[in-house]
């Protein structure tokens, strides 16, 4: 069933036809919305006057804390978060107050006329200032295998250093956005820009006082996500929610770009303190890790990002004895959330700086060590975490694409042009990713649908996910056509809404597909049931001279037809108003959840993935050593989706999430000032990549014949493991800035490396090749 | 406030309207017009979701002040296709999977209209150097650059503007 049709709403993108929320057409009535936020990282709020505000022009609510008929409250998992802030303020952009009125400007100019009175507290900023004064959000975690400490002794070869991972803004196109309608009594309909429409369903719920069945999230599409509209979404639509409610008219928010970075998460930042252990052939032996993450002010996700963090710091390599201790910090920034990867990329980049630096040590290629530590196929094949790595894909990507991408051929001219430049120092590297695919929080695996067939033979199909740009409805729409054995054109599949499948997950954690594509098939055998009884019936009271049974029949090509006789058959379309006259139910729901996970958080032990997708990658870059400036010069990449559902769309989420990942770890560099003030507010001052910085020769590849057994159609989950393989170009750069010191020393390197960084680090093994070189002649 | 009065040829339909001298371009065409193709993404003319030609030149439409365009001709996403025919750029775009979450495209491919209106055959660096000022967060750039340098057709060339395969939904 392998298609290349193009993305569900690509005619409504390409003429502008794609509504988002702000594209909604607008009643006569509707207000728009503003959110007063907090200047101040951290202050007891002493006092607060909105009466001049609230007589502004055009103004019609001014709302605090004080307004708020349910709970203050709209944290997901934790309830440390307040909608609006009452007593205190715990990092600069936090929300304190609402206004509604006619314009935009208006509210502008109301905002002025608040007055509040702050009492200045001290603001914690770093994680090393968390660790000193001790602010945990939580208590630590470990896991561990093996004899660390014995294992670490007898290591022939022992390194230790410490990584720095940045944060990183999201940046999807559309910022946070919701439209809040009333509707009769305590009703009221949600449309929101959320990964997860019922979680904002319950915490508009809880801030207004009603019950679920009050509440209508609907999610036509987001202008992307990316885990940025995870939990942080709701809050965009309680406070639209409390707008609406509080003047019962329509309030449409729609945050202002720099007010979205500055008020929102961002990539959890991660101070990372490791020890490894290997022998002279740069087998590793052992892993101590330190991961410490900035949770920002509230929990929000922090620990099961943490925990992905823990599951992912072996990346594709056994690891014998590992030891991690994991830390989340609380500091006065905003709370950090999912970002794509969701903690893995920081795991990731620990243990692949570790084998970077094997191979300096041992005056290896890095090619050579990683290959002899990935996991075996039939031993040296458990993670420490006690999942086997089963269907494991690596050895035979590494053949395909140290092949396909001349990886030996390259890196013997590298070395000449290297020799041969002085101020241009090219680089390459190769990096693998094996990620495990599911909810680590295991009742999340779960999705529903429903599916209803119209009396003319078209679908109609609803379901739990939500379309963020990833082509989730495509791949859905796809999936439901190929069941039904009808051409894609019979089937829509319908905006995500709250009121037509309850109690979903977040379209989350890269199971979009996984969950929802077997729901949707669910209800869809359901209904063939069903059909297939009643369509036997027909054929048979037709024609009495055979016998046709139910199980033979099957939907193909906009047929319905028995598989033994292939003269009986009926047409989809003609059949469907038979079942109505026949009194056969059209409609189902469908339900799936992913067996076989088994995950003890406490031990740190079990089966957490219901299975790990790969992939690998080949970056080439050239470094100007005199500016730091970095060229990408070619990426070469093989991944892994299993029997691909969409080619077009599985190959445009590897090379996009592979670009997201360049931005993290080249031009993204987020800083505050010292006050906790984001510095980075707006696209003239956060970089995220541009057509101008992708590879000049940009190579992507599926891995082809590899079924993915139990997933729906043999497909895998494709969103977050590509981002991922960027930790190759990050490693390619320190293999150019290595260069430029011919490879005795180690660069000083960590995440994102700005083109600042990269002089700095250029400069820096400079003077350590000239202070040895001084020495040497002074001996 | 004071208003004032421009004459603006919007999608090929002339337009008299009234208006307030500090409104943005794209203000004019979102919320006075309802040509919601044209995105806001940043307001401050650094992502590029929101642009227009005018006068055959791709601009930023939250840069320009509505009173500049008082005489000019504009051309927003809503005037590429003409009833069910899409342009060769718009298809081209279908055919490469360029379109992901779409926010960007409206802004993308007039972008590339602007460029293709000159350069009948542009280069690779061509087109990633027109869509520089063009920020996208899903696709990584080279399903829509690829689609952009495959048109090479002129769009404004309607006679070989064709009906997609795919029926309007």
């Amino acid at each position: 069933m392998s298609q290349q049709i193009p993305h569900e709403s690509a005619i409504l993108h390409v003429t502008g036809e794609a509504r988002y929320i702000d594209d909604l057409p607008a009643s006569d009535n509707l207000l728009l919305g503003r959110v007063v936020y907090s200047p101040h990282a951290h202050a007891r709020i002493i006092s607060f006057d909105l009466l001049k505000a609230r007589k502004a022009p055009g103004v019609v609510a001014i709302l605090s804390f004080k307004d708020i008929p349910g709970h203050n409250q709209m944290g997901p998992v934790v309830k440390d978060e307040p909608c609006l802030a009452e007593t205190q303020v715990t990092f600069a952009g936090q929300a304190m107050f609402l206004i509604a009125a006619a314009s935009d400007a208006q509210c502008r100019a109301a905002e002025k006329l608040i007055e509040v009175k702050y009492e200045l507290l001290d603001s914690i900023l770093s994680i090393e200032d968390a660790i000193e004064k001790n602010n945990l959000l939580g208590p630590p975690r470990t896991m561990n295998r093996g004899d660390a400490d014995t294992a670490m002794k007898n290591s022939p070869h022992v390194i230790k250093g410490e990584l720095r991972t940045g944060a990183a803004e999201h940046w999807y196109l559309e910022s946070q956005a919701a439209l809040s309608v009333p509707g009769e009594g305590p009703e009221i309909t949600v449309y929101s820009s959320s990964q997860n429409p019922t979680e904002t369903q319950a915490v508009v719920g809880e801030v207004l006082g009603i019950k679920k069945k009050d509440v209508v999230v609907e999610v036509r599409r987001m202008g992307g996500a990316f885990g940025g509209k995870e939990t942080q979404a709701n809050h965009t639509a309680c406070w639209s929610a409390l707008l609406c409610r509080a003047t019962g008219r329509p309030v449409k928010i729609r945050l202002f770009r720099d007010d979205d970075m500055i008020m929102t998460g961002k990539r959890h930042r991660f101070l990372i303190r490791y020890e490894a252990g290997f022998d002279d052939e740069g087998k590793i032996r052992v892993v101590k890790l330190e991961l410490n993450s900035d949770a920002g002010a509230a929990a929000d996700l922090s620990f099961a990002i943490m925990e992905r963090a823990m599951l992912h710091c072996d990346n594709s390599y056994f690891v014998p004895n590992m030891a991690v201790l994991a830390r989340v910090w609380k500091t006065n920034l905003p709370s950090n959330t999912a970002f794509r990867g969701f903690g893995g990329p920081q795991g990731m980049a620990a243990i692949e700086t570790i084998i970077d630096r094997i191979a300096r040590v041992l005056h290896k290629d890095s090619l050579d060590i990683r290959k002899m530590n990935f996991y075996g196929l039939g031993d040296n094949n458990v993670t420490h975490y006690g999942q086997v790595v089963e269907n494991n894909h690596l050895h035979t990507m590494y053949d395909q694409l140290v092949k396909s991408s001349e990886y030996a051929t390259r890196r013997k001219s590298i070395e000449e042009f290297n020799q041969a430049n002085e101020f241009y120092k090219k680089g390459l590297a190769l990096t693998p990713v094996k990620f495990g695919i599911s909810f680590t929080t295991t009742h999340l695996n779960q999705a529903g649908a429903l599916v209803n067939i119209y009396n003319d033979g078209t679908v109609l199909v609803n379901h739990g996910g939500t379309e963020m740009g990833q082509g989730l409805h495509t791949k859905i729409q796809q999936i439901a056509a190929a069941e039904l054995g009808v051409s894609i054109d019979r089937v829509r599949v319908n905006a995500t809404n709250t009121s037509k499948v309850p109690n979903t997950s977040a379209t989350a954690a890269s199971s979009g597909t996984d969950l929802n594509g077997m729901a949707v098939k669910n209800a869809i055998e359901i209904l063939k049931d069903r059909i297939s009884a009643t369509v036997a019936i027909l054929f048979n009271e037709k024609d009495a001279s055979v016998t046709t049974d139910k199980i033979e029949i099957v939907f193909e090509n906009d047929f319905i037809s028995d598989a033994k006789h292939l003269d009986r058959r009926i047409g989809f379309a003609e059949a469907m108003p038979q079942m109505v006259l026949r009194q056969v139910s059209l409609s189902s729901t469908g339900y799936y959840r992913t067996p076989g996970i088994k995950w003890d958080k406490t031990k740190g032990w079990g089966k957490p993935f219901h299975y790990y997708a790969f992939g690998m990658a080949v970056s080439e870059v050239l470094v100007d050593a005199l500016t730091g400036a970095v060229k990408f010069l070619r990426a070469d990449i093989l991944h892994d989706v299993g029997d691909s559902i969409n080619p077009g769309i599985d190959i445009g989420q590897v090379e996009g999430g592979f670009i997201q990942g360049v931005g993290w770890v080249t031009t993204e560099e987020i800083k505050w000032d010292a006050t906790g003030n984001l510095m980075t507010h707006s696209p003239d001052t956060y970089k995220i990549p541009t057509a101008q910085d992708i590879p000049l020769d940009f190579r992507v590849a599926l891995l082809q014949g590899v079924p993915n057994p139990d997933v729906i159609r043999k497909s895998k989950a494709v969103a977050e493991p590509p981002l991922m393989l960027s930790l190759s170009t990050w490693l390619a750069i320190k293999d150019a800035v290595s260069a430029t010191a011919n490879h005795e020393f180690e660069p000083d390197f960590s995440i994102p490396a700005t083109n600042e960084i990269i002089l700095l680090s250029i400069e820096k093994l400079k003077h350590r090749k000239k202070a040895r070189t001084s020495h040497q002649m002074l001996e | 406030m004071k208003t004032i009065a421009i004459k603006v040829t919007i999608n090929k339909k002339q337009q008299q309207l009234v208006i307030k001298p500090n409104l943005t371009l794209l203000d004019l065409l979102r919320e006075e017009l309802g040509l919601t193709g044209t995105k806001c993404g940043c307001e401050i003319g650094e992502c590029g979701a929101c642009t227009v030609l005018l006068n055959g030149q791709a601009v930023n439409s939250c840069l320009v002040l509505a009173p500049q365009v008082d005489g000019q001709e504009i051309v927003t996403v809503e005037g590429l296709a003409v009833g069910n025919l899409l342009t060769p750029l718009q298809d081209s775009f279908l055919d490469h999977d360029a379109v992901h979450c779409g926010f960007c495209t409206p802004g993308m491919l007039m972008s590339a209209q602007g460029l293709l209106d000159h350069s009948l055959d542009p280069t690779e660096s061509d087109v990633r150097t027109a869509i520089s000022g063009n920020l996208c967060r899903c696709s990584g750039y080279q399903q829509i650059v690829d689609a952009i340098k495959d048109t090479k057709v002129s769009v404004n060339d309607t006679n070989k503007a064709r009906i997609h395969t795919e029926k309007r939904t």
